[in-house]
């Protein structure tokens, strides 16, 4: 109950903050600037919350996920460091990696990049949330079929966003792989997999042109 | 002497990565997920001088932040900083927050001192030294071979050329860093690391611990590159905070620390001189050159190796040579092993002025290193890769493609070592009949683990999914550490002898002449209660050292933005017997790629004034990403008689030489400085003006 209530007072404070303002600055216009001023602390001070730690109620993976944490707590660190959910990775913490990549009902969203505190009320999806009851996703079989990962700290981000491309678009073109993941980033390399991937999964057929020619029979 | 399996059902197949659904499902549980009870998070305050002398630094108000467990010095006393990101101190407490707040809160005493971040400033003998005692540029080493100078004057055709190459950073996606528990029981640490092996020395020595007291463990692991075989100073700074706090901690560094002091390639500055005889027989090579790996080898930031040396004349055999190499110390993190050390930089001056000499003497570039390459297997590549790559067809006079987007092609060859030895395994068969094998190695993401499952599998006729491979442990027998690509040929001869032994054993005890396969669970049946264990090491005859290699690149560049299109990479890799095509086609991927960022994007950039690394994240300090892969077409040569070879080093290689030689043909003027960037390819071709400043770099 009070969860939801912070969440509501919260959820709407940066749309009522920046609608008192342009309400205010027509008022300056013709009042005093004074009187602008106050009317801006006021509509501040009724939404500060913080510095300290905040009860806040997420909803992840379809289950509810209450912490206690600082406002300024990053979604991806209130993963991470205070809950046991490690499959979205730290890699870059400034929305330009893509490793921890969820879902916002289906649209990826960088965790690193949204405050916990912002994420309530929001259907989240963890790398953790996709297998149902033990079954894989397509998106995750494909993964595992193409070998689409080396070192895998990359690969639940890549996971995420391709998985958030099929349920916007499950027939997507190379290209639109290509635009669905250009804010994922590896270093190992596992790019052209990544690519077999998403089009398997989205069952287009892939063949790998690799060969193994042997030495002794070469001229 | 032992050999493989003639019948190899599971080696060298395309069965998938044993470790893949972990990592697709986030159970994976790296060292930076792990999480002990009461763990605290961990985080180090750097340098913010390129160099100084630290008189004071003051924990107290840091100490008092709520929520600080521990807050250390890195060293106690007065000290000399000597690059920005130098490590001072170190907090650890409950939450990232409350050690932002206790970094912020600590005062440091300094006084700053002259400084050098460039390595044409470096070399100027009035110039900041970085050590007082020694000056920043160093004695040459000189090579010498043959009578140069009158060589050079029975050549036929001689070239010049100025070629560089830009300090490259690591920036494996999981940052170096450790979770570790220090008790009185002892120490256990859960490493990001190449070696568990050296961060069990490593730590055991930096904190006067016995051995038997250190246990490193490291399951899964994000990359590693080169730059984390030690326990580096996050290590033992990790280990005395949880000493301090009398809980576990977690000190994984940030993606701007990445940049700063956990290792890099050294850059490159070569002056060449190429002559070859009227048949295009090289005939006079002449080399000097400097580059610089920081502060120096080792240093402050560990991790050793990494000097600004390279192998020169390369691939090649000229029989008469001289090399003169020097390294330039900088205000700067130190080198480190960096994805086959010094070759990508040897082979991107080597090549290129291959290319420039075939040019003067009208010859196919291909065919000038098919006649000067001594090794006749990437003879062999070079000629099966241009049929494949279509060269013939390809390959037009430098400059000559119309319109405004210029296409070119290029080659380039590598060599690399591979061969690795002294791995040790065992194994555990139980009644049930399920088998599970240790090993003292660690997988990088190579495939490690899927290679003992593969080899497990074929000789004791099960499937690989029957085998639980555990690596990345100390209490496992050893193995070494993963470097040099030497991990394949070291760790698969120990589990051919492991599992041929547990194999004769089985037999033996279950009385059963034939265990494997479909007799397995009845002869495993047949042990009692007790499992049977078995050890194996590594032996002569299953591996060997010593991979080729050869690159075709093409590209489009544009002549009107500057910007590169890598179109398509032909790669022929030998690597004797191939034991996992599916992870070894990684590798192979993995390779061109980043071979592809250092010719195309990678560089670290310094900031003159201030000393700081200017690109310290992914924004600047641009990584291949998706839409730049060209088409990857890889011939792998299987050599089973040559037994097991690792290849992932090699294969990264050639790619930049490769892909500057075909800039250059699409040109017809050459960007001798990589990484090729648009405004390098507007310099070249006189499109813009070029400043005092950057004229320095110019190439």
């Amino acid at each position: 109950m009070r969860d939801s209530k912070r969440k509501d007072s919260f959820s709407i404070s940066r749309r009522s903050f920046l609608k008192s303002f342009s309400t205010s600055a027509a008022v300056a216009a013709t009042a005093q600037v004074e009187a602008v001023a106050q009317e801006l602390e006021k509509a501040n001070r009724e939404k500060i919350v913080g510095p300290g730690s905040v009860p806040i109620a997420l909803n992840v993976n379809g289950k509810p996920l209450k912490l206690e944490v600082e406002p300024r707590v990053t979604l991806l660190e209130a993963l991470r460091n205070h809950s046991n959910l490690t499959g979205s990775k730290e890699v870059c913490d400034r929305g330009t990696c893509g490793a921890c990549t969820v879902l916002f009902d289906d649209k990826p969203v960088y965790s690193c990049s949204v405050l916990a505190i912002e994420a309530q009320g929001k259907a989240i999806t963890t790398i953790e949330g996709l297998a149902q009851n033990g079954k894989l996703s397509p998106v995750q079989q494909a993964f595992i079929d193409q070998d689409a990962l080396m070192c895998g700290y990359c690969t639940p981000g890549f996971v995420m966003s391709v998985t958030a491309l099929l349920k916007q678009n499950p027939h997507p073109t190379a290209d639109q792989v290509r635009h669905a993941c250009c804010g994922n980033l590896c270093r190992c390399g596992t790019y052209p997999r990544v690519m077999q991937a998403a089009l398997k999964a989205a069952g287009v057929s892939t063949t790998s042109k690799t060969e193994v020619i042997s030495y002794a029979k070469l001229a | 002497m032992p050999s493989w399996p003639e019948n190899r059902v599971h080696i060298g197949s395309h069965a998938k990565r044993i470790d893949a659904p972990a990592k697709v499902t986030g159970a994976a549980k790296y060292s930076s997920d792990v999480q002990p009870d009461g763990w605290l998070y961990g985080m180090i305050l750097r340098s913010k001088w390129a160099k100084a002398k630290i008189t004071k630094i003051n924990l107290d108000k840091a100490s008092k932040v709520p929520g600080i467990k521990a807050a250390i010095l890195d060293r106690e006393g007065e000290r000399t900083v000597r690059y920005y990101g130098e490590e001072l101190a170190a907090v650890a407490g409950t939450s990232k927050q409350a050690c932002l707040d206790a970094l912020r809160s600590i005062d440091v005493e300094a006084k700053e001192l002259p400084f050098v971040v460039h390595e044409d400033d470096a070399k100027d003998e009035s110039s900041a030294r970085v050590w007082d005692d020694h000056p920043n540029l160093s004695k040459p080493r000189v090579r010498e071979q043959g009578e140069v100078d009158k060589a050079f004057s029975e050549c036929a055709t001689v070239v010049e050329g100025f070629f560089t190459t830009p300090v490259q950073l690591h920036h494996p996606l999981e940052t170096h860093g450790n979770t570790i528990s220090w008790t009185d029981e002892g120490l256990t640490a859960w490493s990001s690391t190449q070696g568990i092996g050296s961060v069990q020395d490593g730590l055991a020595n930096n904190l006067k611990l016995q051995q038997n007291r250190v246990r490193v463990i490291s399951e899964f692991m994000g990359g590693g590159f080169g730059a984390k075989f030690g326990p580096g100073v996050e290590g033992s700074l990790a280990a005395r905070l949880s000493q301090a706090a009398k809980a576990p901690v977690k000190l994984m560094l940030t993606r701007f620390d990445e940049a700063l002091a956990v290792g890099n390639r050294p850059s490159s500055f070569q002056k060449i001189k190429l002559g070859a005889t009227s048949d295009g027989k090289l005939h006079a090579f002449e080399l000097e050159s400097y580059g610089t790996a920081g502060i120096g080898s080792g240093g402050s930031s560990e991790g050793g190796g990494g000097g600004a040396e390279f192998p020169a004349p390369y691939i090649y055999k000229v029989p008469n040579i001289r090399v003169k190499q020097a390294g330039v110390t900088i205000n700067a993190g130190s080198a480190r092993a960096f994805r086959a050390p010094g070759h990508p930089t040897a082979s991107f001056g080597m090549e290129s002025i291959m290319d420039e000499l075939a040019a003067k003497m009208s010859i196919d570039p291909v065919e000038l290193r098919i006649k000067n390459d001594p090794s006749e297997v990437r003879q062999k590549e070079y000629r099966l890769g241009a049929e494949r790559f279509g060269w013939k067809e390809k390959y037009k006079k430098a400059g000559s493609s119309a319109g405004p987007i210029k296409t070119g092609v290029g080659c380039a060859g590598a060599t690399w070592g591979g061969g690795g030895k002294g791995t040790k395994a065992e194994a555990s068969i139980n009644p049930d009949g399920s088998i599970e094998i240790r090993c003292g190695t660690q997988d990088l993401g190579t495939g490690s683990k899927t290679v003992i499952a593969l080899i497990a599998a074929d000789i004791l006729g099960l499937k690989p999914e029957q085998i639980l491979v555990r690596v990345g442990d100390t209490r496992y027998p050893p193995s070494g550490g993963s470097g040099g690509s030497t991990t394949t040929a070291s760790v698969a001869p120990a589990i051919y002898d492991l599992c041929t032994k547990a194999l004769d054993e089985l037999q033996k005890q279950s009385g059963m002449e034939n265990a494997r396969g479909e007799n397995w669970a009845a002869a495993c049946k047949k042990l009692g209660v007790n499992p049977l264990t078995v050890s194996g090491q590594w032996q002569e005859g299953l591996s060997s050292s010593g991979a080729g290699g050869v690159q075709f690149a093409e590209v489009d560049v544009d002549t009107e933005t500057g910007f590169v299109k890598v179109k398509k990479i032909t790669c022929v890799q030998d690597g004797g017997l191939i034991v996992s095509k599916l992870t070894c086609e990684s590798q192979v991927n993995g390779g061109i790629l980043m071979g592809i960022g250092y010719a195309l994007y990678e560089e670290r950039v310094m900031d003159k004034t201030s000393g700081v690394v200017l690109n310290p994240n992914f924004e600047t300090y641009k990584l291949v990403g998706l839409s730049d892969i060209p088409e990857i077409d890889i011939v792998l040569l299987d050599m089973p008689e040559r037994g097991v070879i690792g290849i992932g080093e090699p294969v990264t290689i050639p790619t930049a030489a490769a892909v500057a030689n075909a800039v250059a043909n699409a040109l017809g003027v050459r960007v001798g400085g990589l990484p090729i960037t648009p405004a390098r390819v507007l310099e070249v071709l006189g499109k813009t003006k070029t400043t005092s400043e950057d004229s320095k770099e110019k190439v």
